[in-house]
């Protein structure tokens, strides 16, 4: 169902936050506090727009049986609207192919197959590979597990005082000679935009892959895997609109055909005898069992909503709340901010520490105020451990926020200051 | 919230009770929140008996609420009996803070329990079921 974003109030080209606020159920209530939701976590994860739920209680209700197996009207009805609901993923992304999009649970899973399918058939003791000291999680583990059990090196670039990718070192590090480069397109810790194009160029020079971490990118701004150059993307539907249980891997089509499986069973094969088995073409080789069917409806319809405000003004706007609300923080006495100054190469992702006040303190106060905000170590525990410090609170702009929203985080600071100065 | 953050909970925040670390010390254990990172470490020291605790002291960085509870926790150990401090119940550190303690912050205000059970007991123990946020 088509949505019309709402026409800018405040900047060309953009929209208006607030005027979004009615196609979210979640902001229809207020806190438990009684104050209006200021909902400064979509990095963690999003709110639904009703479209995204609707679109997935009609699928259930009405078009809903299993994919690519029934030979009957509901059957291909669903399939139709699941593999529908790929081609928007691709043409999200800019791939040139939806069999190169396969459906996965999250980004963490799209890493691991790749990890696991692609890194354990390419990757031989003593090869190497690099990550950086800015990833999530996700992006690091997979990697540390899988070249701990094939005898190769993992590398990490180091990051700089103010959060960016330390170049010098990321050019050391492929002088190497890694296989492959696992990268974030955008921190989830500090909101650092890293300069993709750059970097993939670089790596492909050395003769390295390169896997692009978009989890924290997708949702935020326009991605084009083709004019990147990357040869695979991660990118889970949870924090773009979509609901949880979906998420997608791209691959370059001769990198997936030529890995073998991740997961085995039904769908991902085309013939089984007590020998052995076949296996089906790509994305059906990677999609074993009964796919989170619905799930990816959902994200089809969270990319529709996203599409008609355009990734561009998405972006636009999150940068137009990004320029009034860090030096709105940097103002207030005691608040160190996190990540580069740059507007052009922050998100719109604030992580800041305040002086002697820790950010679960912190994250409880503004809850009070009725502002919702992600207080730890964001699965990025090296990032923490760069900065010599145990966590950090961390505010993120989505589609809906806006300078009511800007104005009640800095608020929440003074609150927080004021109740702990007694 | 501004009962969760008690003038007497911030007072303890501030102005801890026991902090610091026993050297010598009969007992030592040290573990972290593995939700936000923070660590605790503490030290004790045990009277001629041998079963009863003389000096404790703890150390770490954390938030208002675990450090407060360690500070509260702390101040009542002197001259009690290890089997006592054992067979201690995880909720009455919970009553003795007073505060609403939400379920993302129960850990929070019960490491220092852990902490201390890690010591007498001579080695970790498991999270009490009062601070599982589902129960």
């Amino acid at each position: 169902m088509a949505i019309e974003p709402a026409l800018s109030t405040h900047l060309p080209g953009a929209f208006s936050g607030a005027a979004l606020r009615p196609d979210f159920a979640v902001f229809d209530t207020p806190t438990r506090s009684g104050k209006r939701l200021v909902f400064l976590d979509a990095a963690a994860s999003s709110p639904k727009p009703r479209s995204v739920v609707d679109a997935m209680a009609d699928a259930y209700s009405h078009h809903y049986a299993n994919v690519h197996r029934g030979i009957y009207e509901l059957s291909e009805d669903a399939t139709a609207r699941f593999e529908a609901a790929r081609g928007k993923v691709a043409a999200f992304l800019g791939a040139p192919s939806r069999r190169e999009i396969v459906f996965v649970r999250n980004a963490t899973e799209a890493i691991n197959l790749v990890a696991y399918s692609w890194g354990r058939t390419n990757l031989r003791a003593g090869d190497r590979m690099v990550t950086t000291q800015l990833e999530h999680h996700a992006n690091i583990v997979p990697w540390q597990q899988l070249t701990r059990e094939v005898g190769a090196t993992l590398d990490y670039v180091a990051i700089t005082d103010d959060g960016r990718l330390e170049m010098d070192d990321l050019r050391a590090k492929l002088a190497a000679g890694p296989k492959l480069l696992a990268v974030a397109a955008v921190s989830n810790a500090l909101g650092t935009i890293n300069p993709l194009a750059e970097i993939i160029g670089m790596a492909h020079e050395a003769g390295a892959l390169v896997l692009v971490d978009a989890a924290q990118a997708a949702p935020h701004m326009p991605i084009d895997v083709a004019a990147l150059g990357c040869d695979f993307l991660a990118i889970s539907g949870h924090k773009m609109l979509g609901p949880s249980g979906i998420g997608a891997l791209w691959g370059r089509r001769e990198l997936l055909d030529a890995m073998p499986p991740f997961m085995t069973g039904g769908s991902m094969i085309t013939r089984v005898t007590l020998d052995g088995a076949e296996w089906n073409e790509v994305p059906f080789k990677f999609e074993a069992g009964t796919p989170a069917i619905v799930e990816a409806i959902g994200l089809g319809a969270a990319i529709d909503y996203l599409t008609n405000l355009g990734m561009g003004a998405v972006r636009e706007h999150e940068r137009y709340l990004f320029e009034r609300a860090w030096p709105a923080l940097g103002e207030i006495p005691g608040v160190r901010r996190l990540g580069p100054d740059d507007p052009a190469t922050h998100a719109g992702v604030i992580s800041f520490v305040l002086d002697g006040i820790h950010p679960h303190d912190v994250a409880t106060v503004f809850d009070s105020e009725g502002v919702a905000v992600r207080a730890g170590h964001h699965c990025a525990q090296p990032v923490m451990l760069r900065y010599d410090i145990p966590a950090t609170t961390r505010a993120s702009f989505y589609v809906y926020n806006d300078l009511d929203d800007v104005e009640a985080l800095s608020s929440a600071v003074r609150a927080t200051q004021m109740l702990f100065a007694g | 919230m501004d009962n969760l953050y008690r003038d007497f909970i911030l007072e303890h925040y501030r102005n801890p009770h026991n902090k610091g670390t026993l050297d010598p010390h009969d007992l030592h254990f040290a573990d972290s929140n593995p939700t936000c990172g923070d660590e605790m470490s503490m030290t004790l020291r045990l009277d001629d008996s041998r079963s009863a605790i003389a000096e404790v002291a703890f150390d770490g960085r954390g938030c208002a609420i675990s450090q407060a509870s360690a500070s509260i926790l702390t101040d009542g150990l002197r001259g009690q009996r290890l089997d006592e401090v054992r067979a201690m119940n995880p909720k009455d550190l919970l009553d003795e803070l007073g505060v609403p303690i939400g379920p993302a912050r129960l850990k929070c205000a019960l490491l220092a329990y852990k902490v201390l059970q890690g010591a007498v007991q001579g080695g970790e123990v498991a999270w009490p079921a009062e601070a599982e946020a589902v129960s």
